[in-house]
């Protein structure tokens, strides 16, 4: 219902806001600062990505990811407003001007590419996986046969669903629901043999809303992978610059060993690249229009990506996910850090 | 000269009306030209080629065959045919227990007329999606899995995944035999117009007789039970607890209104009808279908027009329980192709072209049942 209302939001605000809100047309970044905080769109609660803490507190991947921009421009993490938003606003929202970036496990596709949208940084790397009791006795996609799946509309796992039953013939049968909740009570009821959406995904919700976590399994759907990347609009490339970069920092900070304990310590390395990177050697903020320092404020307040991982979704969190795909190039993963010159 | 112009109550009105109109012409150029230029100047195509495109998403039921490899466009008429069939069908029933609840209420019988009044109560006053998401998670948690499905009868089962019952297929004959039938039907009813009841009654069993062996010589009609294959039942008919949900909670909340809207119609025609009908000797079934519900229909009529209309709308909550009518379908569209405002405009053309003709079949039948003045 409130993602019809939000269409409808759309149709009105597109209709209207030439007239009404000029910020829209300049340059993000002086929108963002004239506002006083960063407005990032968050999930509805996915423990590890994006949800609030028993203290209200928005914590997540995704959600730091946010506030590492807010660190580069304000110098201050809870410069941030998070607005919970469903997989079928999330797209409008943006590109209404109603958010600044997208950060909420976004997957980077081709036609949300072309369609008034920009990528930045893939900040996860992520497969589709079935979730299934383990009663049933299956393990793998080729088991599958006739079973029921538990599919949330207004993401990319309803045609990945679909792309797996036609490989294997498998005769899947969805049972689609619009929100996050009613998918993961029918499943647990156990209206649907399996529940379909991304792995780290279907950790957050074994870990929070089975009764015995262990008695489920999660396995791959395809051997496909897909780049969770936040979004922005198109049209404003310094503001896609900035959240770039402010990603980028978080990847490069761990590259650099620059750690949220020693930030203020490697100032006085002999490193040329720690120095560019930390703005002992300045130049890089101000190409950017932000802080010289804007890269070793974003280590101080949230450590660099490694330590980001372990606390939402990896070894010190209830996810307890393996770092995988998203460890640093070097160690055999597809996070690569690029040039702080 | 200007004053007395104005003076001129025809050129009066005439220059408001137009004034007002290139007012609304005007309003309609500044959303329109302002739209163009806010989704060009955000990248955003704007076009309908995206129909003929493969949608590429499951739909979970749907009454007409769907499969990914379809279009969207195809994928909008699943949906429209789906919010058809749900509205169409709860309007039906709807209204005959809406029927049965006004008559319970009036009746004499207090146990029963105190009953009928708190069951309205009780479902009129709470909201409609409460009402859905109660049925169905009720459904979820009551029901059995399917490998220990309550099997009442040989080939009925039900479980978490629905009622599963035999379902008797027909050979390739079925759609001409269906013509057929209908031509038959046809004839039969202009029969009834020319001849008289009495000399027809013959002929009809005869002709119904002759229908019912012809159906199975020529269709050869077999039955398919359902059977638990690996996870889930295959073969026969299937009632899905999404769809039985979504029913339940749609019907039961609509009658209750339907019921107020019978009642109050019935109450309003006066008790001099009542006894007028009882001192000709009719009996009080008679005179309630005969006299007095002819009459509460004029009255009856337009506030039922009103209802079907809301049922209609109100069948967009079907996406909270999981069921596909056009709103999921449309939001899914959105997601998988960004293309918002076409979206939502064929929703609100679909819905308004849906409210459209079933409040002119309502006015059409309230001008056929209103009294007629000679």
């Amino acid at each position: 219902m409130r993602s019809k209302l939000l269409g409808v939001g759309f149709l009105l605000t597109s209709m209207l806001s030439a007239g009404l809100s000029p910020a829209l047309a300049g340059p993000t970044l002086d929108a963002v600062k004239a506002r006083g905080f960063l407005k990032c769109a968050s999930s509805q609660g996915t423990v590890g990505f994006g949800a609030p803490d028993e203290k209200g507190y928005w914590r997540g991947l995704d959600v730091e990811t946010c506030r590492a921009v807010a660190v580069a421009i304000f110098n201050d993490k809870d410069k941030v407003e998070f607005v919970p938003l469903s997989g079928q606003q999330r797209v409008p929202a943006l590109q209404t001007g109603e958010i600044d970036i997208l950060p909420r496990t976004f997957t980077w596709t081709l036609r949300r590419d072309a369609n008034g949208l920009n990528f930045t940084t893939p900040n996860y790397y992520e497969f589709t996986g079935f979730m299934m009791p383990k009663a049933l006795g299956v393990t793998k996609v080729e088991d599958m046969s006739g079973a029921s799946v538990c599919v949330q509309t207004g993401s990319t796992t309803e045609v990945v669903a679909n792309d797996v039953s036609k490989e294997h013939n498998l005769g899947l049968k969805p049972v689609v629901f619009e929100n996050s909740s009613a998918v993961s009570q029918a499943f647990f009821s156990g209206r649907c043999d399996a529940l379909i959406t991304d792995a780290a995904a279907l950790a957050s919700i074994r870990a929070t809303s089975a009764k015995n976590p262990d008695d489920y399994i999660i396995f791959p759907a395809t051997r496909f992978m897909d780049a969770l990347t936040p979004a922005v609009r198109h049209g404003d490339d310094q503001w896609l610059d900035i959240v770039n970069w402010s990603i980028q920092a978080l990847i490069a900070g761990e590259q650099l060993g620059v750690t949220q304990a020693n930030v203020s310590e490697m100032q006085k390395s002999e490193d040329p690249r720690v120095k560019r990177f930390l703005g002992v050697e300045p130049g890089n903020g101000a190409a950017l229009g932000l802080d010289e320092k804007f890269a070793a404020n974003i280590i101080a307040q949230l450590g660099n990506y490694g330590k980001m991982f372990d606390r939402n979704v990896g070894k010190d969190s209830p996810l307890k996910l393996e770092r995988g795909a998203n460890r640093l190039y070097s160690d055999g993963g597809l996070m690569f850090p690029l040039a702080f010159q | 000269m200007l004053f007395a112009l104005w003076d001129n109550r025809r050129i009066r009105n005439n220059v408001i009306q137009v004034l007002l109109f290139a007012g609304f012409a005007g309003l309609l150029f500044w959303l329109w030209s302002n739209t163009a230029a806010n989704l060009a100047a955000r990248g955003i195509r704007v076009g309908f080629d995206y129909l003929n495109r493969q949608a590429n998403f499951p739909i979970s039921e749907s009454v007409l065959p769907y499969d990914p490899s379809d279009t969207f466009g195809w994928a909008y008429v699943i949906g429209v045919t789906n919010t058809a069939v749900i509205s169409l069908t709860a309007i039906i029933i709807s209204t005959f227990i809406g029927l049965v609840i006004a008559l319970v209420r009036l009746s004499n019988n207090p146990l029963a007329s105190k009953m009928a009044a708190l069951f309205v109560g009780v479902i009129r006053n709470m909201p409609l999606i409460v009402q859905l998401l109660f049925w169905y998670a009720l459904a979820t948690t009551v029901l059995p899995a399917p490998r220990l499905a309550f099997n009442p009868l040989p080939g009925f089962y039900l479980s978490l995944r629905g009622l599963y019952v035999p379902a008797i297929s027909l050979g390739p004959q079925a759609g001409p035999f269906a013509a057929a039938c209908l031509a038959v039907l046809i004839a039969a009813v202009i029969m009834r117009r020319l001849a008289p009841i009495s000399a027809w009654s013959l002929s009809k069993w005869v002709l119904l007789g002759g229908l019912a062996v012809a159906a199975v010589v020529l269709l050869r009609p077999s039955v398919s039970f359902p059977e638990l294959k690996g996870f889930n039942f295959i073969g026969g008919l299937r009632l899905s607890p999404e769809f039985a949900a979504l029913m339940l909670g749609l019907v039961l909340y609509t009658s209750v209104f339907i019921s107020e809207v019978i009642r109050g119609g019935i109450e309003a025609v006066s008790r001099g009808q009542w006894e007028a009908g009882r001192a000709l000797g009719l009996s009080e079934r008679h005179v309630m279908f005969r006299i007095i519900i002819p009459q509460a229909l004029r009255i009856i009529v337009p506030p039922m027009t009103s209802q079907y209309l809301s049922t209609v709308k109100n069948t967009t909550l079907a996406l909270a329980v999981g069921y596909p009518e056009l709103g999921l379908v449309v939001g899914t569209v959105i997601n998988q192709t960004g293309q918002a405002i076409e979206s939502i405009s064929i929703l609100l053309a679909v819905f308004l072209t849906i409210s459209i003709a079933v409040s002119m079949f309502m006015n059409w039948y309230n001008a056929h049942v209103a009294l007629v003045t000679r």
